[in-house]
């Protein structure tokens, strides 16, 4: 291990000169263009996805921060409000209008841009074709059409900030009327066409996405990579993928009768409206419900779709760092395989109170629940990976211990979710909030920086700083922890998500200060994503050069490429794999690689 | 000024952050690249226990200070919230046990496995056994919490008893429009294209005999103490919800699709002043489906009243068909009585109308 640290000495702009140079001695076709932007390596494409994730993430970060400061500090103002919001924040006090246009492009952008693209987009197309042994993906151009299709939704989505009657203010999840009529919100008028339209753009990309990384897993593996020897990583997201192209297409038709009622007048979810203003409408008909079965239809598997990469990536890097194979490696693919089916099944437990006919209620709640079975398996699989391991805690390891126990405490809540009769007193107060922002958002942004700091060698050649990555670690999940877990509390009082004031409400009020101390608590964290930032875009010139393939003596195939893989990943020919990918610690070994046969005295398991 | 202050010292301070990182990485060097690795590791596996106990003091301290703010101290304040309690506690025994032991074990393996130089691990791919033990139990364990969860939600879903007062109840925003179906106990009909801000704020049908003598209020509803409510639910516009927290219930208001809910409240408004200690107390009815900027603000109340107070309150109600036409009052045609010396016995809410008209 200590061979192949040594630190770089050299300077930013020469290392840098250094790296183009040995490319373009290996590729002189390629152009600037080529290669930086239409490029069709997946490596390349990965690195634009979480590029585009990151500025996303830190976007979509702060609209948090600011609309907390609203939640935090109601009665104050800040005069730097005004002049970067303008007339969304009129004497340095948010406005209600902006205040619902940012906690909904939050939502939004979080959920789809950055954990969604930025999460499946970057591992996927880095992991999927380095893992199976695989020159590219499937489809190089669907790959990159991909990757430009969700940029240009980001584009419009970017757009919908800056028109007359501000962005989209309904909620991420767009319920109509709400979303349907621009006489009910002003949110709901261009800002709404532009969500649409990028959201619209945003499936497209997620389809294309998602039936290349399928395509490569089942057809591109190298010789000797069954489907049983893959990383688990590939597992889950191969099951990422194909829970996206079975549920997008859904949200999609969704979305085309959304656009019809709200541009040709049809019916499909309106009926009995009287808006103030505008008066009666036409329609009548329509069911304002079916809207959320098809969006939930998406929804809930979209949960999963933004969880099952981080489970994976988890389950590899528990692995590599405890020296021990993952326990029950079949056990994990068929959790896997329970929760990708059991996802289509839960949608209505989104619905419990919106007068679905009682016996149906009562089948989403014996579905919702199972799901918890196949969680709980997953759980006790890690907790026996870590039991006699020799646990290495790099910043990687540190995040994936982190995602587990996050996901137990978010998973948990999801019980009492699930439970209809419970349901009714939590369903949309500030519990909702801490259950899936415990399990979905922290725990799959935990995951995903695991997979930054465990793969950044590998896209880059060079390590992340430790020390900053271990600041980074225990502010964030300490933060994470006293930012959510108070609003359980908050939601056993019945305290409402998307409350723009709390402070007329007498049955709400009492949690002024608690509100306050959750809003300083979130500037801080937000602050320290900052310092991962700079680590990572530091890290990228400057960070220590690595000097052995395999840093973390890891088994699975992308450490058997070179340093700085090329186009086409491995040199020579793609090497043949004889085992799964975690037999660490057998017969005393301290690793044993995929690509190393089977040794004739070796133990069977 | 004071914005740019705070920025700069956070910058430094990132700064210095930064710099002690890069430092340490050449002092990782310079020391020899194993012995920090091994230093960095006992660090965060200490770290790591401390994370667990700090974290168990934090939930408990956590509990000491918030439990009292949330509804639970003085129990649900109506019958079927009850059960809603009572299954709160028996998930929240089930789920808190098992998020103390499995936190416990993993933030404990992490420490007492950590790297130790020259270990052998266990290995130890999966054990038959033990996968069933862990699919097993959580699905019986589960299968009970179903029983009683649905249990409970067959008997809140069920209809209402026959003695139920009925009272139709309208979002719109941002506001709560209340029907009582008046002396012949049966609501009207109603068609939204009559809607109309001025006199007819539910649209309802005239000519049918049976609206003639409903009542529509505003903002605030009564209703009795032990006698079971129920509530048809509907929107005039967007989707909201009827969420009443006291009570433990919560129902969505769709535009044409009516929903329903009922219980039966334990406590009037005053003797819940009194329980709580809380002279502002009231029943409020939130919004909890996002309906637009005003959202926040779609306040209404719910008076608990005795029997006598509701028929008191009752007696001095006049059905809003008089309020469409005047002149079909038959108090109209006499001169009137001077309505303004009667008692005041309901104390308004005023606050509430205060901030619904702000929107
Ligand atoms: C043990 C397993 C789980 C169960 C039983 C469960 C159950 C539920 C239920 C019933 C709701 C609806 C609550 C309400 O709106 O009243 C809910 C909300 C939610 N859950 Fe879970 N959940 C589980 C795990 C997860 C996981 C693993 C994720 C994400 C990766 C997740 C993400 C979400 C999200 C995003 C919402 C809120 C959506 C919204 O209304 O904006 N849940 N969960
Ligand atoms: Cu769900
Ligand atoms: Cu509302």
């Amino acid at each position: 291990m200590s061979s192949e640290v040594a630190l770089d000495f050299h300077s930013g702009v020469s290392s840098l000169h250094d790296t183009h140079h040995s490319h373009d001695e290996h590729h002189h076709h390629e152009t600037f263009i080529s290669k930086y932007v239409f490029s069709m390596d997946h490596k390349m494409i990965a690195k634009q996805f979480l590029i585009t994730g990151m500025f996303w993430a830190v976007l979509g970060g702060f609209m948090s921060v600011l609309f907390r400061l609203q939640l935090g500090y109601p009665d104050s103002t800040f005069p730097w409000l005004e002049d970067i919001l303008g007339k969304w924040a009129k004497g340095g006090h948010i406005t209600p209008e902006a205040y619902y246009a940012l906690v909904t492009t939050h939502g939004t952008v979080l959920v789809f841009f950055v954990l969604t693209a930025g999460l499946s987009g970057t591992f996927a197309n880095f992991l999927i074709p380095l893992q199976v042994g695989a020159r590219d993906m499937a489809s190089p151009f669907m790959n990159m059409l991909s990757f430009w299709f969700f940029f240009t939704a980001g584009i419009v989505m970017l757009s919908s900030i800056f028109v007359e009657t501000g962005p989209f203010s309904g909620g991420w999840t767009a319920y109509p009327p709400l979303s349907a009529l621009g006489d009910a919100s002003p949110g709901s008028k261009t800002g709404m066409d532009l969500w649409i339209v990028s959201m619209a753009l945003f499936v497209v990309s997620s389809l294309l996405g998602g039936l290349n990384y399928i395509a490569t897993v089942l057809n591109m593996r190298t010789k000797g990579m069954s489907m049983t020897r893959l990383p688990l990583t590939i597992w889950a997201l191969f099951f990422t993928a194909v829970l996206g192209v079975l549920s997008f297409p859904v949200l999609f038709s969704g979305f085309i009768l959304l656009i019809f009622d709200r541009n040709f007048g049809t019916s499909f979810y309106l009926s009995d409206i009287f808006v103030n203003g505008a008066g009666a409408l036409p329609n009548e008909g329509g069911s304002a419900i079916l809207y959320q079965h098809l969006f939930w239809f998406l929804g809930h598997p979209e949960v999963y779709i933004i969880l099952l990469p981080a489970m994976g990536m988890v389950s590899e890097i528990l692995s590599t760092n405890a020296r021990k194979p993952i326990f029950g490696y079949m056990a994990m693919i068929g959790s896997m395989f329970a929760i990708a089916i059991l996802a289509f099944l839960v949608w209505a437990h989104h619905m419990f109170v919106t007068g679905l006919n009682p016996f149906l209620g009562s089948i989403f709640v014996l579905l919702t629940l199972l799901i918890a079975v196949p969680s709980a398996i997953k759980v006790f699989n890690w907790l026996t990976t870590l039991w006699r391991g020799n646990i290495r805690f790099t910043p990687a390891m540190l995040f994936a211990i982190g995602f587990v126990s996050l996901f137990i405490s978010g998973g948990l809540t999801g019980i009492w979710l699930g439970n209809s009769a419970l349901d009714i007193h939590l369903h949309d107060t500030y519990f909702v909030i801490a259950h899936f922002h415990i399990v979905m958002g922290v725990a799959s942004m935990f995951g995903m920086f695991a997979g930054i700091y465990h793969w950044f060698p590998k896209m880059y050649g060079r390590f992340l700083n430790n020390t900053l990555g271990y600041v980074h670690f225990w502010i964030t999940i300490a933060g994470a922890y006293l930012i959510f877990w108070p609003m359980h509390y908050e939601g056993l009082a019945g305290m409402p998500r998307r409350y723009y004031d709390y402070s007329i409400w007498e049955s709400f009020k009492q949690f002024s200060d608690l509100n306050r101390f959750i809003s300083t608590v979130a500037m801080i964290v937000f602050a320290t994503q900052i310092l991962f930032l700079a680590n990572f875009f530091y890290s990228i010139f400057k960070g220590r050069k690595l000097r052995t393939a395999n840093p973390w003596g890891s088994n699975t195939l992308e450490w058997t490429t070179p340093i700085k893989p090329g186009h086409g990943n491995w040199p020579g020919e793609i090497p043949e794999v004889y085992r799964w990918a975690y037999d660490y610690g057998k017969d005393g070994t301290d690793f044993i690689s995929q690509t190393t046969p089977v040794g004739a005295d070796e133990s069977v398991h | 000024m004071t914005m740019y202050l705070v920025i700069a010292v956070v910058i430094l301070f990132f700064v210095v952050i930064f710099q002690i990182a890069k430092a340490s990485e050449y002092v990782a060097v310079l020391k020899g690249e194993k012995n920090s690795k091994l230093q960095s590791n006992k660090i965060n596996g200490f770290l790591m226990v401390v994370f667990l106990v700090l974290g168990l003091i934090g939930v408990w301290y956590c509990n000491e200070l918030l439990f009292p703010k949330t509804l639970f101290r003085f129990g649900s304040a109506s019958v079927q919230g009850e059960k809603v309690d009572s299954m709160l506690w028996v998930t929240i025994a089930v789920t808190g046990s098992v998020f103390i032991a499995t936190q416990i074990l993993l933030f404990w393996f992490a420490y007492k496995y950590q790297e130790k130089p020259g270990k052998k691990v266990f290995y130890f791919p999966h054990n038959t056994n033990l996968e069933l033990l862990w699919t097993v139990v959580p699905a019986i364990v589960l299968t009970v919490l179903v029983v009683i969860g649905l249990r409970n939600w067959f008997s809140f879903t069920s209809e209402a008893p026959k003695d139920a007062m009925v009272i139709e109840v309208t979002g719109k925003q941002f506001g709560w429009i209340f029907r009582y179906p008046g002396a012949d106990n049966q609501l009207g009909k109603k068609y939204y294209k009559n809607i109309d801000n001025a006199s007819n704020s539910l649209g309802l049908v005239w000519d049918d005999k049976m609206s003639q003598d409903d009542i529509v209020t505003e903002q605030t509803v009564y209703i009795v103490k032990d006698k079971p409510c129920k509530f048809i639910i509907g929107s005039r516009d967007v989707i909201h919800d009827v969420g009443l927290s006291q009570f433990r219930m919560k129902m969505d208001a769709v535009p044409g699709i009516p929903t329903t809910m009922w219980f039966t409240p334990k406590y009037t408004t005053k003797e819940m002043q009194e329980r709580t200690g809380n002279p502002n107390f009231a029943y409020e009815i939130s919004c909890d489906q996002m309906c637009g900027n005003g959202h926040y603000s779609m306040k209404g109340i719910i008076q608990v009243v005795t029997q006598s107070e509701y028929d008191e309150w009752m007696a001095k109600q006049k059905p809003y068909y008089y309020t469409a036409f005047p002149d079909k009052e038959p108090s109209n045609s006499k001169p009137s009585v001077d309505s303004t010396k009667k008692v005041v016995v309901f104390k308004e809410i005023s606050n509430t109308q205060k901030s619904n008209s702000k929107i």
